[in-house]
């Protein structure tokens, strides 16, 4: 079973990657995905989860069609995994899916995997990799009794084209009563990519000496990208603590990670050393962060920003 | 009014991790362990609920062997009122639901309006243990919490959602996770953690609240780990010359068509 997560009427980068982990698993085991679409408001179309490779698309409908807190979605998922008996039990590794999966394993005493980048199945149960300390150990957890729970990263797991069966249909469960009231909703309705779901990220450290933070905006906004932050920049109240890269703040791993004046401090390094490709701009050649980088630039980064930006547009034109 | 607040030690950040003989732990003894970073957040809320009232008791508690009363010290000598270590050296494997079970029952025995705990402890990141609470004391969960306001028995809160914030309410006693934003952590001074290293910790055995070693075999618990390695460490990266910046930005983005499909 899968839980899926949708914003502003589309469903998440992760939702699909979920569920294409999910086939690989229920491929390998002779089982079925089901797909869970909570709805809460702006709809998505469910039949894209088919593609991935869902069987089942469960659209559950309760109360009114609003923002539905972590707790009241627990309680849909508790109840529905009680009466299905699902093996495994997929969520994103986001801000909802660990509230969510967090509650429904302490209802149901169930085994739960948080920030998992790998699953395999096992003739002995499930295995699912997991980074510890910051990312620099990775344990493998074998996960006992049932349902199996994990939450996986997002940007780990191939999107496959798999078709599943995709066979929607429509739940009217009741609408569990909260024990903590919402009061007032504000969240940015733009659909707005997620940097933990961008496939290039390009950060700044203290030494973009202040808020401006346009020339990484630029890049980030011309390959498709997100725009990231260190801690020093968040504590500074440049950039908002939703943007913090490091251990205590998000994880990435996009396809490319663009360190702009960033020392590269153990816990910076907590959340972006497993970026497929890492370039590194700073004026200080012994910065910790090239020890890190695939490709490193030492010079004065509103320099080279501006200039790497020139050149990718450049590129552009003639090809 | 009793805050209560969960603590976990943790390696520090710097510190260097190295598997122990096993394969399956770290080795402990060059660690240096901190308080959790989110749980730093919860001593502090903790204090500055009690600085605004004069009704408030804050009790720092914490699961583990000896070792883990370094932390209940540092609370200390931040000011709480009293440190409880729950002893858990006769265990073995403690996965979160073995966690949460043996606080929960320890919270059982105390009246608590307001446990606060970190949202995420950044050694194992199971995110857990705090929804497993509340859920054994039947409290309500209110999680990643920046903002909160207790007016009589009810407690106002932000919580950061994916995207922007919810505020929300309910009634006490709840658990609380604490995220970054909601406040600036005070650190301790010297001298308050001399005296603090000097104040006794109440160490309360299993059997005390009602639990036995045996109930926390390896038998019982959700989630074992059955290997550890090394991250793989990154190939040393290629300096990319040139006599100008605007040089270099060319080349690196050559570099990236040639290398990678993202350009």
């Amino acid at each position: 079973m899968v839980v899926t997560e949708a914003s502003a009427g589309m469903f998440r980068k992760v939702t699909f990657e979920l569920v294409s982990e999910a086939r690989r698993l229920a491929d390998e085991r002779g089982a079925d995905v089901t797909a869970v679409v909570i709805d809460s408001g702006s709809m998505p179309d469910v039949n894209e989860l088919a593609t991935c490779g869902a069987d089942h698309i469960l659209v559950v409908n309760s109360g009114e069609r609003v923002y539905k807190s972590g707790e009241v979605q627990a309680k849909l998922i508790h109840d529905l995994v009680k009466e299905r008996g699902p093996e495994v039990v997929l969520f994103g590794a986001t801000a909802l899916g660990r509230d969510i999966s967090a509650r429904v394993a302490a209802g149901l005493k169930a085994g739960l995997v948080m920030d998992c980048i790998g699953i395999r199945a096992e003739a002995s149960g499930l295995i699912a990799r997991k980074p510890l300390y910051g990312g620099k150990i990775i344990a493998e957890f074998a996960v006992e009794g049932s349902p199996k729970m994990m939450t996986l990263r997002p940007n780990v797991a191939v999107v496959d084209n798999m078709a599943g069966r995709g066979e929607v249909t429509t739940l009217t469960m009741v609408e569990p009563v909260p024990q903590v009231r919402v009061l007032e909703l504000s969240v940015d309705e733009s659909p707005k990519l997620d940097l933990t779901e961008a496939d290039v990220v390009v950060s700044g450290g203290r030494g973009m000496g202040g808020p401006d933070f346009g020339i990484l905006e630029e890049l980030a906004g011309l390959m498709g990208g997100a725009v990231g932050a260190s801690r020093n920049v968040v504590d500074e109240g440049w950039r908002p603590a939703s943007d913090q890269v490091g251990q205590t703040g998000k994880v990435v791993s996009p396809s490319l990670y663009v360190a702009c004046g960033i020392s590269g401090a153990m816990q910076h390094l907590a959340g972006m050393n497993t970026s497929n490709c890492i370039v590194a701009i700073n004026s200080d050649p012994d910065a910790l962060i090239f020890k890190t980088a695939d490709y490193c630039i030492v010079d004065d980064l509103f320099e080279v920003v501006p200039a790497i930006t020139a050149a990718i547009r450049k590129l552009a034109v003639v090809t | 009014m009793n805050i209560v607040v969960l603590l976990k030690q943790v390696p520090d950040t710097e510190s260097v991790i190295e598997l122990s003989d096993s394969g399956m732990a770290i080795d402990a003894e060059e660690i240096k362990w901190v308080v959790n970073p989110y749980d730093e957040y919860s001593l502090e809320e903790a204090l500055l609920i009690r600085e605004s009232r004069d009704d408030v008791k804050v009790i720092a508690i914490t699961a583990g062997n000896e070792e883990a009363d370094h932390s209940l010290k540092t609370a200390f000598a931040l000011g709480v009122d009293e440190g409880i270590r729950i002893d858990t050296s006769e265990i073995t494997d403690l996965d979160p639901l073995g966690t949460a079970t043996i606080l929960a029952a320890a919270l059982a025995k105390e009246r608590s309006d307001l446990v606060l705990a970190g949202l995420r402890a950044v050694d194992d990141d199971h995110y857990q243990v705090p929804a497993m609470v509340a859920e054994q004391l039947g409290f309500p969960l209110i999680s990643s919490v920046n903002k909160q306001e207790i007016t009589g028995d009810t407690i106002t809160c932000n919580q950061t959602i994916d995207g922007g914030y919810v505020r929300v309410e309910a009634n006490l006693p709840v658990v609380l996770t604490t995220q970054k934003g909601i406040n600036e952590p005070r650190y301790p001074n010297m001298r308050a953690m001399m005296k603090a290293r000097k104040r006794p910790v109440t160490i309360v055995s299993l059997s005390e609240i009602g639990l036995t070693a045996d109930q926390f075999t390896s038998d019982g618990t959700r989630l074992k780990i059955v290997s550890m390695a090394y991250a793989p460490e990154r190939k040393p990266g290629q300096v990319i010359e040139g006599d100008t910046a605007a040089a270099k930005a060319e080349e690196l983005v050559r570099l990236l068509k040639e290398k990678t499909d993202l350009i």
